[in-house]
């Protein structure tokens, strides 16, 4: 697909504009940074409106090709997937930006380069079509990151950047040893040839656990998820809205786009092992939530159990199971950052995170209470919002792989919501104890701007996913076919018995009418 | 029609609910109370149609919904016998409880919200009994949960609200992992969730077998058995029940909607309409029947002793469930849905003519504070009365002629009986419960409206009398003049001057037309619902409709059909003898079985079996997870002990770091030599 190089210019901006940032005041930032992503935000709208959706197969679009040196070359393009989270990125853009406009003073410029920088880099990762582009993108990733936490972070900032940076680093290590490993082994470093070459099975295992070591970390898994709540609760809301957003994606993206593809037969053989973890992962991490005085780490902890959904419906390897996946991830998205946008607005009034320091919010801020009670809702996957659909696929998919492994992800479902709504009751419902709480100011025009366009997005996607579900389709069942050889055989395994007795008989009549029939109104 | 039937309740929901105060009061109750009656007009003439055999099952389709491979939930409209009862029972008694709460809520500050979430309560209801495949009816299935949740939770300052909401909330959930598992498997087994579909396919499926959680069992038990346990979540029954009669907490309104006349039957509605599915594993009915008779004689048996009018209630709405339901188990599902549809005139008529008392007694509940109200309240004492007469199933056998609970509790009793097996256990329990349903109604008209006033004890009286002295606050300015007129001068007599009002025509008119349900709602539709006959017409496959069943049930012994009518004077007899004649009793019977009385006071100890099991070790184990997984093992072993090992590495390497050029020089010759190496033997 030639023409308009789209992709380099979504990178573009951001990058002219946290240039531009650096140079200027502190007002002028804001404004800068708010019309990159803005800008960003419809050249997204652009590319998703130009996409061609009606591929039966895999198909990379929008590909950019320019030669660097050697293999390495400056390779974009994207396909369904990578679509859908370039859309969540650049419509949570403008909302950071927007989270940040009273509460960063200090050091504006630099914390608005950071956050354009990093949505360079974000939209890196999701087009990078070279491997050796995606590492720098996908490691690059961590510098904004670790300068948010670690310059407009909270009183344990830099405990809480060095052991993200630590995580982090560590898998990725391993993942580019990895990497040089398989551009020698194929002679390429382009993902779309990489996703179909059939790497040796023995050597995909390795292979395998080195991509796990860094995409099981940027997940965050069970047991490599302790950053996770630590950087959410030092870093400023807008950090914890991007992290929780697009960042903990970058996990998943790189399953669906390296693991799974490139070494079905190792994801085959070890899904076992993530079956595993992300059990533990709902149960454990959502019990942990449910003791928590701290409202980030609470929503920390949920977005671990959240992404075990995510990775369980993966490693399912079916249709129904990574389009489950990847509705989670998008739904989550959209539903965490919403909910640490929550907790930042009251964070903004009363600067704290002590659950026990609220109460009886819906007195005094009802408005708000609307709106986080909306997003509470959604993240307990009630149906009509976007993380029921994510959720109930992705726990059908896994359904036909193993039963177990369903049955124990889906008490998630009561878990989530005893959790959530304990959180709830305890910031918006009963008395207002606390004095300066109940002084709290309602919603102001600018936080109902933030929170408003992902409720109706929730909603949509709730309602109507299938805006969301179709682009991505040809490539997940491109993707289902390639693992279809390898799957693992479900444990429901049907075997008919004898027919009927005729003993029923008087039953003949249930046969009710066929639903297509008749569609006319009554 | 049937969109806007469907979509009405959701518009002026969406309207009151997000207007809230800027829409102001009036505007929010006249558009949501308007939207339902404009609902319930549309949705007469439909089940009318049904009855007179002129319409036909149809389905008016919408959009997709969700769609991956081979699955497809389509938004989509389904109307059939079943929908339109149902129809009909959410739309009548959703908008006579909207007008009620004119009355009822009319002190309330909050009420464009509460209408909202009334009238969004009834979209998803509409939209859960109109599904055409499981995951609308789902989608239903949870919004009326949310629904339940606000609403039992609409008065949020009260710790004991919001706990309510979140019970209710999280053991409903208990029944949906149960629920989605029977998606889920359904899906997997017949490749679709179309519920005419899966219908039409099921009894193919019957004998084969699945593995399930590394076993093998028949596919069809897990199926409805996993389906049954999302029924037994939202129709509170036995082992998931917990959560109903804490549900009092909301207003009581709410109550008479929600948690008795529809919300609460989606159970029985979804075997219902899985009927076909279920007649194909025998397994499953016995479980769905001893699962229903059960809950039937312990919820009854808990009704006898509670104080608190709206737990009494409660406790008679699970009971009631627990006949649905073992009437579907037996295979009578169209006595369990005539059931239903009786069951909900008189439960949602108890429940507001509850409402109305509470209301004229000053927000007091409990009944050993009441007595002698049926002269001051006396619509109220007639129609509850009429409700009253119509749960015990007052009728006569053989001329077979009664009140609305008469046909329908009775044809259950019958069936249950003439299925035989698991039935006739059923029917024996089923006797037992109808004996304690006619004492513990009976009790409560008898406690409520007859006997001397024991008033003054009552807090909330104590109360409205001081409020009446200090200032006579604005809404109350006429009752105020009443209580200064009289206080004081009959102080004594129990009352302690307090005079109860008849509450206003607007929850009048409610109850007087539930009492019209409930005296001519069975008289009028049993052989529709029922008869061998008419059965086959009206229902017309929507349900699996067992004809020779409901013939064998015509022709039971006398005194099978006598029964019921035996221990229903027996319980009125009970009941009279304790509370009006000898009040003496009662104290007696809990001196003398203490034991047995606070095992029903306490709900056979449910909820500390559930605190203790449950509840507590979530707690305790997330603490443990936390403190000693993630803190004290994952990170002291993980990120800080590999920072503590840089510490001591570096300490190592500073060494090497000395300054001298030649420490330098050396390291770089070895990297040189070893780098040469390796690019001359690869």
């Amino acid at each position: 697909m030639d023409g308009f190089p789209i992709l380099s210019l979504m990178m573009a901006v951001p990058m002219a504009g946290a240039i531009a940032c650096l140079f200027v005041g502190a007002n002028s930032a804001r404004w800068i940074a708010l019309i990159a992503t803005l800008v960003d935000f419809v050249l997204g709208m652009a590319l998703w409106a130009n996409f061609d959706q009606s591929g039966s197969g895999a198909q990379w679009q929008f590909q950019e090709y320019a030669p660097i040196f050697g293999k390495f070359a400056w390779a974009l393009g994207i396909d369904g997937i990578a679509l859908m989270l370039i859309a969540l990125t650049v419509f949570m853009m403008p909302i950071c930006i927007g989270a940040s406009w009273n509460a960063i003073n200090k050091r504006v410029g630099e914390y608005m380069a950071a956050f354009l920088f990093m949505e360079v880099l974000m939209i890196g990762v999701f087009t990078a079509q070279d491997l050796y582009l995606f590492y720098i993108m996908f490691e690059a990733g961590l510098i904004p990151m670790y300068l948010i936490i670690g310059i407009w972070g909270g009183a344990d900032r830099i405990y809480a950047s060095y052991k993200f940076f630590l995580y982090t680093l560590l898998g990725s290590v391993l993942m580019l040893i990895a990497m040089m490993w398989m551009v020698h082994e194929a002679g390429t470093t382009e993902i779309p040839v990489l996703m179909a070459y059939n790497f040796d099975p023995h050597v995909q295992t390795w292979l395998f656990l080195a991509f796990f070591a860094s995409f099981a970390v940027k997940m965050p898994m069970w047991p490599v998820h302790t950053w996770l709540p630590d950087a959410h609760v030092q870093a400023p809301t807008a950090g914890s809205v991007i992290l929780a957003g697009v960042l903990l994606k970058m996990g998943g993206y790189g399953f669906i786009r390296f693991s799974l593809p490139m070494f079905p037969e190792a994801s085959a053989s070890l899904a076992p092992l993530v079956w595993g973890l992300s059990m533990v992962a709902v149960v454990y991490t959502s019990l942990v939530a449910l003791v928590q005085s701290d409202m980030k780490k609470l929503i920390a902890y949920s977005s671990v159990a959240h992404m075990a959904i995510v990775t369980v419906g993966l490693f399912a390897f079916n249709q129904a199971g990574i389009e489950g996946a990847m509705m989670v991830m998008l739904g989550h998205g959209l539903v965490a950052g919403a909910l640490f946008l929550c907790v930042g607005v009251i964070y903004d009034r009363l600067h704290t995170r002590e659950i026990a320091r609220y109460g009886g919010l819906s007195i005094n801020m009802p408005r708000y209470a609307v709106l986080f009670l909306f997003f509470t809702m959604a993240s307990v996957g009630l149906p009509g919002t976007s993380n029921f659909v994510g959720e109930f696929l992705a726990l059908m998919g896994i359904y036909q792989a193993s039963t177990w492994v369903a049955l124990v992800c889906t008490t998630g479902i009561i878990l989530g919501a005893a959790y959530m709504l304990y959180l709830y009751r305890r910031i918006c419902y009963g008395e207002q104890v606390n004095a300066d709480a109940a002084a709290m100011p309602d919603l102001s025009g600018r936080e109902i701007w933030l929170l408003a366009p992902i409720a109706a997005v929730v909603l949509w996607m709730g309602v109507y996913p299938e805006s969301f579900l179709k682009p991505m389709r040809p490539d997940i069942r491109a993707l289902e076919a390639r693992l279809a050889p390898a799957a693992p055989e479900g444990d429901s395994k049907i075997k008919m018995g004898a027919p009927k007795p005729a003993g029923e008989a008087h039953h003949e009549e249930v046969s009710a009418p066929s639903h297509s029939a008749s569609g006319e109104a009554h | 029609m049937i969109q806007l039937i469907v979509l009405l309740p959701l518009l002026a929901a969406a309207i009151a609910g997000l207007g809230n105060k800027a829409l102001g009061k009036l505007p929010a109750k006249i558009l949501t109370t308007g939207a339902l009656f404009i609902s319930c007009a549309l949705s007469w003439p439909i089940f009318i149609s049904f009855l007179t055999g002129e319409a036909q099952a149809h389905v008016t389709p919408l959009f997709t919904w969700i769609q991956s491979g081979s699955f497809d939930a389509q938004w989509a409209l389904r109307v059939d016998a079943m929908t339109a009862v149902m129809l009909v029972v959410i739309t009548s008694v959703s908008s006579l409880v909207h007008l009620y709460s004119w009355g009822y809520m009319d002190e309330e500050p909050d009420q464009p919200r509460f209408f909202a979430y009334l009238s969004l309560f009834t979209f998803a209801m509409l939209m859960l009994v109109t599904a055409n495949n499981l995951l609308q009816m789902f989608f239903g299935w949870e919004g009326v949960g949310l629904a339940s949740y606000l609403l039992i939770g609409f008065w949020f300052r009260k710790p004991s609200a919001n706990a309510a909401a979140i019970k209710a909330f999280v053991v409903n959930r208990v029944g949906d992992l149960g629920f989605m598992m029977g998606i889920f498997g359904t899906y997997l087994v017949f490749n679709t969730i179309s519920i005419p579909e899966i219908l039409e396919m099921a009894p193919s499926m019957a004998g084969s077998t699945i593995g399930f959680l590394g076993a093998r069992f028949d596919t069809m038990t897990v199926l409805c058995l996993l389906l049954f346990i999302g029924a037994m979540g939202k129709s509170a029954q036995l082992g998931l029940h917990t959560w109903l009669p804490d549900a009092m907490e909301g207003p009581t309104p709410v109550s008479a909607l929600i948690h008795a006349a529809t919300m609460v039957t989606a159970g029985v509605f979804m075997v219902c309409r899985l009927s076909p599915m279920f007649e194909t594993s025998a397994t499953a009915l016995t479980v769905v029947t001893y699962v229903g008779a059960a809950t039937c004689l312990f919820a009854a048996t808990v009704g006898t002793v509670q104080t608190d009018i709206k737990r009494v209630i409660a406790y008679s709405t699970c009971s009631q469930l627990g006949y649905m339901f073992f009437a579907a188990g037996v295979g009578a599902y169209g006595a369990a849905m005539f059931h239903l549809f009786t069951h909900a005139f008189f439960k949602a008529l108890l429940f507001l003519g509850a409402g109305s008392v509470i209301h004229a007694m000053h927000h007091e509940q409990d009944m050993r504070y009441y007595g002698g109200l049926r002269k001051s309240i006396p619509v109220t004492f007639w129609t509850m009365t009429l409700g009253t007469l119509a749960i015990t199933g007052v009728g006569l056998p053989l001329v077979g002629i009664g009140f609305a609970g008469f046909y329908s509790k009775d044809g259950i009793l019958e069936a249950a009986y003439a299925a035989g097996g698991a039935g006739t256990g059923a029917f024996i329990v089923g006797v037992f419960a109808a004996l304690l349903t006619s004492f513990y109604s009976w009790r409560l008209v008898f406690l409520t409206f007859f006997g001397k006033p024991r008033w003054t004890q009552s807090e909330h009286i104590q109360h409205a009398l001081h409020d009446a002295h200090g200032h006579g606050h604005d809404d109350h300015a006429h009752d105020a003049h009443g209580h200064d007129d009289h206080h004081g001068a009959d102080a004594g007599d129990g009352t302690g001057g307090y005079h109860p009002h008849e509450s206003p025509w607007v929850m009048l008119v409610p109850l007087i037309v539930l009492s019209l349900g409930a005296v001519f709602a069975g008289f009028l539709f049993h052989d529709q619902f029922i008869g061998s006959e008419g059965g086959i017409a009206f229902w017309n496959g929507a349900i699996a409709f067992d004809s020779h069943l409901m013939h064998a049930a015509h022709e039971v012994p006398t005194w099978v059909k006598f029964a019921p009518f035996t221990v229903m004077l027996t319980g009125l007899l009970v009941a009279w003898l304790s509370y009006i004649r000898n009040t003496d009793w009662p104290r007696r019977f809990v001196a003398t079985f203490s034991g047995l009385y606070s095992f029903l006071l306490n709900k056979w100890y449910f909820d500390e079996l559930y605190h203790f099991l449950f509840v507590k070790p979530a707690f305790a184990i997330g603490r443990f997870f936390w403190k000693f997984g993630d803190i004290g093992f994952i990170d002291r072993f993980g990120p800080n002990g590999l920072a503590a090992l840089v510490v001591q590495g570096n300490k190592v390497t500073r060494r090497l770091q000395s300054g001298y050029l030649y420490t330098y020089a050396l390291v770089m010759l070895i990297g040189l030599a070893a780098a040469a190496t390796w690019a001359m033997t690869r």
